[in-house]
């Protein structure tokens, strides 16, 4: 890659990097509402093909002769400065579109787990999908009105989560409290890096 | 533009459009692999000789200035897949330009550059 004062820099290089961060958990947990309160966008969603698996993400091989359905994702934008966007996707709940997740989580940052205490089973399926798939992720319990209030702790046992893992309280409707929660992701991520020893060598030159 | 899906429980039920990308690909494949969701994407006005259709026009109109693959996709209101092979057919002739996006790391999770992290953080912590 051509150095950043490169005085004959491509336009590409001029184009923010896109960031990707997923937002799971069971249907009816505050996915949707969680990602439209935190974008600048108006609510969007874009569709996926459902016969598009891995493999032919790159190609419509194989896609090209059927007619084929589309499953519909949420999501929405935060610009986090002229060189960083970041884009969050509520995955589709059901579990009969959980292929799509493979195919979604590619190279995502990581993902948000949000959990209704009323029903946490519901977040069950999501915890193991990132675990499985060694992607870091944080619960956030949306704290629905007359829901009883429970610690993180204890969300933590009732979910079986490893102890790394943060668990935060939010209220999907709120700006601010999904902010720390991406926030509580970002550091579980800078936190994971400096424990596997990643970061030994000191940062090379910061402008 | 109003959301493309209604309110309610019938969200995550409310899917199987029926699309023919074969239409809009008129048959060909092309590699679209330098293309995510989150990639952005801007026209750069090269003006190119190919024979672009009425599909690959809009995919132009809608990026004049920077914007994501996926939403391209929700304002045409065709898959991701179909928008990423007209984007890779303007990308050939320069009609359009691509960011940068974490490439997708075949079978396992590869943890960010510190750097994006901390530029992550600190703009996160900007809107607290
Ligand atoms: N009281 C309360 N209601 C919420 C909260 N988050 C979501 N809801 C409501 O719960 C319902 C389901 O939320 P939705 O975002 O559609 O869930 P999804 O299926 O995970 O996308 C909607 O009617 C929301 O308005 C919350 O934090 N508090
Ligand atoms: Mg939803």
């Amino acid at each position: 890659m051509p150095s950043s004062n490169d005085c004959d820099a491509l336009p590409a290089e001029a184009l923010p990097v896109g960031i990707k961060v997923l937002i799971a958990g069971g249907f009816g947990v505050g996915k949707t509402t969680f990602v439209n309160t935190l974008s600048e966008i108006e609510p969007l969603s874009t569709e996926e093909m459902l016969t598009a698996v891995s493999a032919a993400t790159d190609r419509l091989d194989g896609v090209e002769n059927k007619a084929t359905t589309t499953v519909a994702l949420d999501f929405g934008r935060i610009t986090l400065s002229p060189s960083h966007v970041l884009y969050l996707f509520g995955t589709p709940g059901q579990e009969r579109f959980w292929f799509m997740w493979d195919e979604l989580s590619e190279g995502a940052l990581g993902a948000v787990v949000l959990a209704d205490t009323r029903r946490l089973e519901h977040s069950f399926a999501a915890v193991d999908f990132f675990e499985r798939r060694g992607i870091p992720f944080v619960v956030a319990v949306n704290e629905f009105d007359g829901a009883h209030r429970y610690h993180a702790e204890e969300v933590r046992t009732a979910l079986d989560l490893r102890q790394e893992v943060p668990v935060a309280l939010c209220d999907a409707r709120v700006q601010r409290t999904g902010i720390r929660v991406l926030l509580e992701l970002i550091q579980h991520l800078i936190t994971t890096r400096s424990s596997h020893g990643s970061d030994t060598a000191p940062p090379l030159l910061r402008t | 533009m109003p959301p493309v899906l209604p309110e309610g429980p019938l969200t995550d039920e409310a899917v199987g459009r029926l699309v023919r990308p074969y239409t809009v690909s008129d048959g060909r494949t092309r590699a679209t692999s330098h293309f995510t969701l989150v990639t952005v994407v801007r026209a750069t006005g090269v003006q190119t000789q190919g024979t672009f259709g009425l599909e690959h026009a809009q995919v132009l109109a809608l990026c004049e200035s920077p914007v994501s693959v996926a939403e391209v996709a929700a304002r045409m209101q065709v898959p991701a897949a179909v928008v990423k092979v007209l984007l890779s057919d303007l990308a050939e002739g320069g009609a359009v330009v691509a960011g940068q996006a974490r490439p997708p790391s075949a079978d396992h999770y590869a943890l960010p550059d510190r750097d994006l992290l901390e530029a992550v953080r600190d703009a996160l912590l900007k809107r607290l």
